[in-house]
């Protein structure tokens, strides 16, 4: 049996189902300065896609540019398109603060709000009226740190501030904060890099388990780590994509020289 | 593809030990079958006994190839073309080692033989068969030393010459035994001889395989098929 056999292919890419999201000749700039070039990718439903690649590289622009965080800089602007389940998100029509409860996000340093650990899930879906009641609105907090793997840790804390929770506590209460929204996409800008070894396992043991019922888009500057929890990987070096694919063909006979240099760790 | 040296020089340093113990360890096992044919054909007594002391040698090397892949991938998590490096190495000394035991089977062979005696028309063909696998053997080394996918084609293409002289030895020798009966013992160790032979053969084809996997990322057996149905 190969290791292609081996490896559980996702279920939506074995239905052949279109792709959640797609970039096509999608190119950003930083005022004058061009940080993407002409990136084409496809983001598989319910499967993880790593980004990675130098510093600089574009990933984390690319990234931000999935749910318009980019829209936040007053210099940057985005050509090319990007599309959620065939629907160009940089259309004017579309409702920013919905798109990023669509696709939510978790970022590199745990962020959570100076409020209780249940106010911090409880949020989201409070603005966006996703609860109806407070018992609606309990069952979902209540749901969403159970699924973000916390629930045994913080069941009897619900009030104390999130702020008060170890690093790796804090980084999965912010991914129950982002769930909680029930976004489709999740995209994740180097969630573990401020997280010790168990942590991290423990959150990368989670996104396994959450691309079940979310698409999972990674940036992660560990290799090791985006082999390890990721279906497809694209490698970005100065603003272009250069190679796309399976995990474990990047990993272990990429076509480009460029990646090969990258991930073995040679001077490129 | 070529590579550039690794950012980290102690990782790169440790590739090329691997690399070297690879190159040792075939120069090595070469070294021993070519011994051991000697042995066979001049029926020395103590050159046998160094071939079964470059065994133990033998077994060393293949335990210290090891521990460097191990302890590689352990401390480095090689990735690609340094993945394929260090699991193909482990598979290459594999192969050695089992080849170095064909070596130490023919000078134990041939010291059985000894009190026989050996009319040199019984071993030319036996000869000329070790010649083709010591040159293979070597070819293969060659391939994945160079990392050249092509000659690691040419060695495993010619696989087919081996089992040819192999089948085409058994028939000579089964003829000398058909002759005279007391030709039966003598030529029945020299059919055992050319087995192993052949087996140095395919350990080599291994080799080669190996080398092609190390520098394409693809196994030559898939690759094959592809071709053959294009």
């Amino acid at each position: 049996m190969t290791m292609t056999q081996m490896t559980a292919a996702a279920p939506a890419a074995a239905r052949n189902m279109p792709p959640k999201m797609v970039g096509d000749k999608v190119s950003v700039f930083y005022g004058e300065k061009q940080a993407l070039y002409d990136v084409d990718l496809s983001i598989e439903s319910n499967q993880v896609t790593s980004l990675i690649g130098p510093s600089g590289c574009g990933k984390s622009t690319f990234l931000r540019s999935l749910n318009r965080m980019n829209d936040t800089i007053d210099s940057c602007r985005v050509t090319g398109l990007i599309s959620l389940d065939g629907e160009d998100i940089y259309n004017p029509s579309i409702d920013v603060v919905e798109l990023r409860a669509r696709v939510g996000m978790v970022f590199q340093k745990p962020n959570p709000f100076p409020k209780s650990i249940y106010e911090n899930v409880a949020y989201g879906p409070k603005i966006h009226g996703l609860a109806h009641s407070k018992a609606d609105l309990d069952e979902i907090v209540v749901s969403s740190i159970r699924r973000a793997g916390l629930w045994d840790e913080v069941k009897d804390r619900l009030a104390e501030p999130g702020t008060g929770l170890s690093g790796g506590q804090q980084q999965r209460l912010c991914i129950a904060r982002a769930i909680a929204t029930q976004p489709e996409v999740l995209l994740m800008d180097e969630p573990c890099s401020a997280l010790d070894p168990i942590a991290t396992a423990v959150i990368e043991e989670l996104i396994d388990e959450l691309r079940e019922k979310f698409t999972i888009v990674i940036v992660t500057h560990s290799m090791q780590q985006a082999a390890r929890v990721s279906q497809k990987t694209a490698f970005f070096h100065l603003g272009k994509l250069i190679e796309e694919g399976k995990t474990e063909d990047i990993f272990t006979n990429p076509v480009n020289k460029k990646t090969q240099d990258y991930i073995t760790g040679r001077i490129g | 593809m070529a590579l550039n040296e690794h950012i980290v020089s102690s990782f790169e340093d440790e590739l090329t030990a691997l690399q070297s113990a690879i190159s040792e360890m075939g120069g090595m096992v070469e070294q021993a079958i070519q011994d051991s044919v000697t042995v066979l054909l001049r029926l020395d007594h103590a050159q046998a006994q160094e071939v079964r002391a470059a065994d133990k040698r033998i077994d060393e090397m293949q335990q210290r190839i090891n521990d460097m892949a191990v302890s590689i991938i352990a401390r480095r998590q090689p990735m690609a073309a340094d993945l394929r490096m260090v699991v193909t190495s482990i598979q290459v000394a594999n192969d050695l080692e089992r080849t170095g035991d064909m070596a130490k089977q023919l000078a134990k062979r041939a010291l059985q033989i000894e009190s026989l005696g050996l009319a040199p028309k019984f071993y030319n063909g036996v000869k000329h068969m070790a010649d083709l696998v010591s040159r293979q053997l070597k070819a293969a080394l060659d391939a994945y030393a160079a990392r050249n996918a092509q000659a690691a084609i040419e060695v495993c293409s010619r696989d087919d010459e081996v089992d040819a002289m192999h089948t085409s030895l058994f028939r000579e020798l089964l003829t000398y035994m058909m002759e005279d009966p007391r030709n039966i013992t003598q030529c029945t160790h020299l059919l055992f001889c050319t087995k192993s032979l052949e087996r140095v053969g395919d350990h080599a084809t291994n080799v080669a395989e190996a080398a092609y996997y190390l520098e394409t990322g693809r196994h030559l057996g898939a690759d094959e098929q592809v071709r053959q149905q294009a």
